[in-house]
């Protein structure tokens, strides 16, 4: 391994508040509750932070409706177009500050908050802000309708990522909010509330209720939202779609994944592994689309594991603020000891797990990179969702089967491809049962390119035209 | 000379591109004819059924299946009279005709309409296509018996979905004498799947099937057990189509919604480069 100096990224570029409001109506206020969010890299307190009870959450809502019929539902999309430009840019002015929260609070690398949630945060609301006033060019009918109040419930992997991918087409398509962040990652939801004021938006066009599960049920459950969007587990997609059953609630649901990263004999191996380590350890494999089951074809798997286990050997783990660091801290103790349990179950059920030398820091929640190999379909590490750096290795020989392995799971988010052959990549992806097909590539995000799920990984698309559906009375 | 004894037909389900009785051997009876009471061991075998039809269907090309739609009104237009002389308005045949052609010509368009490259900031291809969610459960409406069944299956296999259909229990006929229509267009066995009977007593099971990717849930009167079924639905995530808020005017243009409500969007992305 090269020695490196340190290179932390500076704390001063961000004041963290001793503690937040709920952002309601243009102003924050006070909650029902208190709690505590903490740095995953030291477990160092960072902020308290109120958390909205079914009365807050029922102003939220009745401020987005109030806000939706008197301001934003009567305002121009040309109008609404110019606040989301607005938004976007002040995302990129204060893109530094907004990425060093986002990594003291999930634990992220400062190279991924800054090089990819970050751009990606701005794009978004920039490209969504260009549908405002075109709605009627979207392929919904001339004048498609917006539907009202949006609940929107996110998760903790790309905090301010998943906000922007629920409240820009949202908006764009004149709607109003009301989201609630992750309990473990408010912060960034709270400073974009503070941007929303420094954009002059309407009061009650967004509002944050922060929370946990029960705040997100109040939402969900509440009788003045016309639709709920959620990003997290399947279990809890499973509960939400029940609940809205028998309403007239528009639902989408991106959920879990388990997606087959498939190598083929003839696949350029430098390329392929980069994208293997891509795949599974970007944003420490805490992705809903991340590739958890490598397929390697039976000839090049010596090579191909002998490459991946060389590479993974220079992976640095650590301070998520040093900009050197590839993998840095898991978001919480719980996940932590659910990658911790999936993993030891993996070894129980014979297979043979693997990790390079790594030292890991002694406070905070860390898990080195580990890849099981000789794992079979029927393991659970070949069919749950781990979302930790953890990597299922299973072979195949033919392309037929291949396909048969990779659509063997009850998710169908994404898929990943590696051949030289043009005509395999497009044979591959007509029978790949996923939502995004990475062909010779990995974990590649676009505002304009749609993004979501086959099967029990949910239903609806965010980002692209398609990503408007959603927000429309269509 | 004594006038000629009928031989009169025996009404059963279509599963799997054949016409077996109920296996639960129980029947009920519609205008004096006993028409097959499907049990859910009977939705389970059209399942298998529509699951085993979903590659060949989906994989036909776009051509082949909107004229094998079109083979269905050319074969319904032949038998005008026989649903006539079961009650079915002759208006009512006629439209049901025109919206199988209407559908037909959907069939290689969907992709181009639905579907569109996106310019991505990168050197990547990317391109976005519609494909079909895979086996759908419909719940048909009772009235109109046949233009409300073709309404709500066409659009569902245009794109190369398969369909499980519980037909309404009040209007079978027009359903059973379809599926003879559907058996003799060279549609294959298991993309439509018709079952007769009591949907308030198959549907559960229709709606609780993990294997079954979606729900259209149109012709469910009882709002109780619409949410009932959509709850169900939600056990594998299926995606629902709900009742209609108001009464539909099924003559009325259908729109693309039907079909766009059982499409799946799938992105593939590769680099550029030399």
């Amino acid at each position: 391994m090269f020695e490196y100096a340190p290179a932390p990224e500076s704390r001063a570029v961000v004041e963290v508040k001793p503690s937040y409001g709920l952002f309601i109506d243009g102003e924050f206020v006070d909650g029902e509750d208190r709690n505590k969010t903490v740095n995953p890299a030291s477990e160092e307190v960072l902020a308290e932070v109120a958390w909205a009870g079914p009365a807050n959450v029922d102003r939220a809502v009745r401020a987005a409706r109030r806000a939706y019929d008197e301001v934003w539902g009567p305002m121009s999309g040309r109008d609404r177009a110019k606040y989301l430009f607005r938004i976007a840019r002040i995302v990129q002015e204060r893109s530094r500050e907004l990425a060093v929260l986002e990594s003291l609070d999930n634990g992220k690398p400062i190279r991924e908050s800054r090089d990819v949630d970050l751009p990606l945060v701005a794009a978004h609301f920039f490209y969504y802000a260009g549908w405002a006033d075109k709605l009627g060019h979207a392929g919904y009918g001339p004048d498609p309708r917006p539907l009202g109040v949006a609940g929107q419930v996110i998760p903790w992997n790309f905090p301010l990522l998943m906000l922007a991918w629920k409240i820009a087409p949202a908006l764009a398509a004149g709607n109003t909010v009301v989201l609630k962040p992750a309990e473990t990652t408010p912060l960034t939801a709270l400073l974009f509330a503070e941007i929303c004021q420094q954009a002059d938006l309407p009061p009650g066009v967004v509002n944050i209720v922060t929370g946990a599960g029960e705040t997100g049920r109040a939402l969900v459950e509440h009788d003045g939202i016309a639709k709920v969007a959620f990003t997290g587990s399947t279990e809890v997609g499973r509960q939400i779609a029940r609940s809205v059953a028998g309403t007239r609630k528009k639902l989408t649901l991106e959920l879990g994944g388990k997606a087959a990263n498939i190598v083929f004999d003839d696949a350029p191996v430098d390329q392929a592994v980069e994208g293997i380590v891509n795949g599974i350890f970007f944003n420490q494999g805490h992705v809903c689309c991340a590739g958890s089951r490598l397929l390697v074809q039976e000839s090049v798997y010596d090579e191909v594991l002998g490459s991946l286990k060389r590479r993974m050997a220079r992976l640095r783990v650590g301070d998520p603020l040093d900009k050197n660091t590839d993998i840095g801290a898991i978001n919480s103790a719980a996940q932590l000891d659910r990658i911790r349990e999936l993993s030891e179950i993996g070894s129980s059920e014979g297979a043979e797990r693997w990790s390079p030398p790594c030292e890991l820091p002694d406070r905070g929640f860390w898990f080195a990179p580990t890849i099981f190999t000789g794992v079979s379909q029927a393991h659970r590490i070949a069919r749950e969702e781990i979302f930790g750096p953890v990597l299922s290795v299973l072979t195949f020989r033919t392309p037929a089967e291949a396909v048969e392995k990779a659509n063997n799971t009850p998710y169908g988010l994404s898929a990943g491809i590696w051949t030289d052959k043009g005509s395999r990549i497009l044979w591959m992806a007509d029978r790949l049962r996923a939502g995004v097909v990475w062909a010779n590539t990995f974990n590649k995000f676009d505002p304009t390119s749609p993004f979501g799920g086959y099967k029990e990984s949910g239903y609806g698309r965010e980002g692209g035209r398609q990503g408007l559906e959603a927000y429309l009375d269509v | 000379m004594s006038e000629r004894i009928a031989v009169r037909k025996t009404y059963k389900l279509f599963i799997g591109g054949k016409f077996p009785r109920s296996e639960s051997g129980r029947s009920y009876p519609v205008q004096n004819s006993n028409v097959a009471l499907a049990s859910r061991k009977d939705v389970r075998d059209a399942v298998l059924a529509a699951r085993a039809a979903v590659k060949g269907w989906s994989g036909a090309t776009a051509y082949n299946r909107g004229q094998i739609l079109y083979r269905v009104a050319e074969m319904l237009e032949g038998r005008r009279d026989q649903f006539v002389g079961l009650g079915v308005p002759a208006a009512e045949v006629d439209e049901a005709i025109d919206r199988w052609v209407w559908y037909a010509g959907w069939a290689d368009k969907l992709t181009q309409v639905y579907g569109n490259a996106n310019p991505v900031a990168g050197p990547y291809f990317n391109l976005s296509a519609p494909e079909p969610t895979g086996v759908v459960g419909v719940l048909a409406p009772t009235e109109p018996a046949l233009l409300g069944l073709v309404s709500v299956v066409a659009p569902a296999i245009v794109s190369g979905n398969t369909v499980v259909v519980l037909v309404a229990e009040a209007s079978p006929l027009p359903a059973i004498t379809l599926s003879e229509v559907l058996a003799t267009s060279d549609l294959p066995g298991g993309v439509v799947n018709l079952l007769t009977g009591r949907p308030a007593e198959t549907a559960p099971w229709l709606a609780g099937h993990m294997d079954v990717n979606a729900l259209d849930l149109t012709g469910v009167d009882d709002p109780e057990l619409a949410a009932e079924l959509e709850r169900a639905a939600a056990g594998n995530l299926k995606r629902v189509l709900r009742p209609a808020a108001g009464p539909v005017d099924w003559t009325a243009d259908p729109g693309v919604g039907r079909m766009t409500a059982l499409l799946e969007t799938k992105t593939v992305w590769h680099p550029k480069g030399v």
